[in-house]
């Protein structure tokens, strides 16, 4: 019999989906590209051809060029470093704050539990979207304090699992075992915790990162995300809008990218999911 | 329930009162004041603006003020659009944005319960499959791109129906509601579909089905009523979600409602429009969370007991 492990367990079952792991390729193939952009790119993202202005897909421009002239594609491609950076930056910053305060919360317990989680509920409750908005008006259009204000919104789901999870833990024999040993609170959430459930956070981030990317876009399609000359997929999807009565690709191919990239990431973080715990699979 | 019901309300109070709060200091420690924009004012005049808006008061007594008038209901002038108040802009655009809303999750509802308990039926068959990879569409489609991609295939290749508008020609109520119903069916649907499968399982289930009785009674009498709890729940949110969404849809749609002022204000730095609307936003929120809370509750024969 071999060493089956959780996490081996878990990639078997994983390599067998077929549609997480296309996802996962499409993901990993698109950070290539991402990383890549500035020597894979046909053009620079805010080089003008001034003669073309807006035109169709060609041999020199693949997918074409916006109204100024610059090659959509080369604007995708570095439009990808943002949009995804956005979306792996924010969700670690959610991640963070929501594994702490879970763990926190969860093992410490009592009192100290009940005013964290209460606290977690009344944000629940509030219109983010509109804060995100008041900090971007407030404090201008930064790429970090977008970082930072998405991640600062997300992270209470991530809050309420990892509590959940580490109530669970709590009893278990080798907790009460470090206990009786005298491991500080602090390794024992870092050696004896967190490794039990990386899991459901590894699940619970992917699954965190389309919801990011879809705010980042939400926001910078009304303007007050990515700021020009900067473009993410967002701000690229929203000057497709309004061009998109004459120039029409202009539209639908960042769109397409987009969406894309949304299915991979749902799927496989739907496959990682059913993965790691097949029990939910069904949900 | 009647307890539990005051004891939230009781709750929401002092919340939407911090809301208040930290959404008025805030806005007070922006940079930028609303008169410095495009133009450049004479000093007597900007001494003036800011006399009549009571700017030049402390932060402090500006702050008693504002929240002694939002307890009356009143949110102060709106500074861009001068002699209109921001609790008149917000009467105006409200009723815009709930019809707008109630058209959403009507579509949302009946398409994303309709498809749900289909697929939770048809379990692992070709009517499970098709409308749950229609619901992946609706999630993985944002609504600001589902918009633009609707105005261009019905509006402007089939010329079916009007691009923008709101109230002005037959029909142009159609795509913004659906462009913003079209999401949360999708969420409605794999909710439904979920709910509906744990309870297709339980025991009461295979009691009604012993029983003989046709499965049409069995699945709207029985099973819909503990199935559809999640959609309820999920409701209250959703309603949050409705109102970010409707800042798209309004924008895309050029619809008067209240999303597009929020919008505009953001870009004006019309600030005690901004403020006015956050907390009512909020104070909206925190309600109708509140309702879907109860209306889950009452639902779930379980806890009526136990309350």
């Amino acid at each position: 019999m071999k060493n089956n492990s959780l996490w081996s367990d878990a990639i078997y079952r994983l390599t067998r989906n077929r549609a997480a792991m296309l996802g996962g390729f499409i993901l990993v193939m698109l950070v290539i590209c991402a990383i890549l952009a500035p020597w894979i790119a046909p053009y620079s993202y805010s080089f003008q051809d001034l003669n073309l202005g807006a035109s169709p897909p060609s041999s020199e421009h693949l997918l074409g060029t916006d109204i100024l002239g610059r090659d959509l594609l080369s604007r995708i491609l570095y439009g990808a470093r943002i949009s995804l950076l956005v979306g792996f930056v924010a969700t670690g910053v959610a991640l963070v704050i929501g594994v702490s305060w879970g763990i926190v919360a969860g093992y410490i317990g009592g009192r100290v539990d009940s005013i964290m989680m209460r606290i977690v509920d009344v944000l629940y409750g509030l219109p983010f979207i509109i804060f995100i908005i008041l900090l971007m008006v407030i404090f201008g259009r930064n790429l970090w304090l977008l970082f930072g204000a998405i991640g600062a919104v997300e992270w209470l789901t991530m809050a309420r699992i990892v509590r959940g999870q580490v109530i669970g833990l709590k009893n278990q024999e080798f907790v009460l075992a470090a206990q009786a040993m005298g491991v500080s609170n602090l390794s024992m959430f870092r050696r004896h915790l967190l490794p039990n459930i990386l899991g459901p956070i590894a699940v619970y981030a992917t699954l965190t990162i389309p919801q990011v990317m879809l705010l980042e876009g939400f926001l910078s399609f009304l303007g007050l995300g990515i700021q020009p000359p900067m473009s993410s997929w967002g701000t690229l999807i929203k000057d497709g809008v309004e061009s998109m009565e004459e120039y029409s690709w202009l539209l639908i191919y960042p769109g397409i990218t987009f969406t894309i990239t949304l299915f991979a990431l749902n799927f496989f973080g739907d496959g990682l999911r059913d993965a790691l715990d097949p029990k939910t699979s069904d949900n | 329930m009647i307890a539990i019901f005051f004891k939230r309300i009781l709750l929401a109070i002092p919340v939407l009162f911090a809301v208040a709060s930290i959404t008025f200091f805030l806005i007070k420690i922006a940079p930028g004041g609303p008169f410095d924009a495009d133009k450049a004012v004479s000093p007597q005049v900007l001494k003036n603006l800011n006399e009549a808006y009571n700017l030049d008061a402390s932060n402090w007594e500006q702050y008693v003020d504002y929240m002694t008038g939002l307890i009356q209901g009143d949110l102060g002038p709106s500074f861009r659009f001068p002699g209109r108040s921001v609790s008149e802009m917000i009467a105006t655009g409200l009723p815009v944005t709930f019809e707008l809303a109630f058209y959403a999750i009507l579509i949302a509802l009946v398409m994303g319960v309709f498809l749900g308990v289909l697929a939770a039926l048809k379990r692992n068959t070709f009517l499970d499959f098709i409308p749950m990879a229609i619901a992946m569409i609706g999630i993985c489609v944002p609504s600001f791109l589902m918009g633009p991609l609707l105005v261009l295939i019905f509006g402007l290749n089939l010329e079916l129906l009007p691009v923008s508008g709101w109230d002005q020609l037959p029909g142009d109520k159609i795509l913004p509601s659906l462009t913003l119903g079209f999401a949360y069916a999708a969420y409605i649907a794999r909710l439904s579909r979920g709910g509906m499968l744990e309870v297709l399982n339980q025991d009461f289930i295979r009691t009604a089905r012993a029983k003989g009785l046709a499965e049409r009674i069995i699945v709207v009498k029985h099973a819909m009523q503990g199935g559809l709890i999640p959609v309820v729940s999920f409701l209250g949110p959703a309603i949050a979600g409705l109102l970010a969404g409707s800042f798209v849809v309004e924008t895309i749609f050029q619809i008067p409602g209240l999303g597009r002022f929020y919008v505009e204000a953001a870009f004006n730095r019309d600030y005690t429009m901004i403020l006015g609307t956050t907390i009512f936003f909020s104070a909206m929120i925190v309600f109708f969370n509140l309702l879907s809370d109860l209306a889950a509750l009452w639902m779930n024969p379980r806890s009526r007991d136990v309350q």
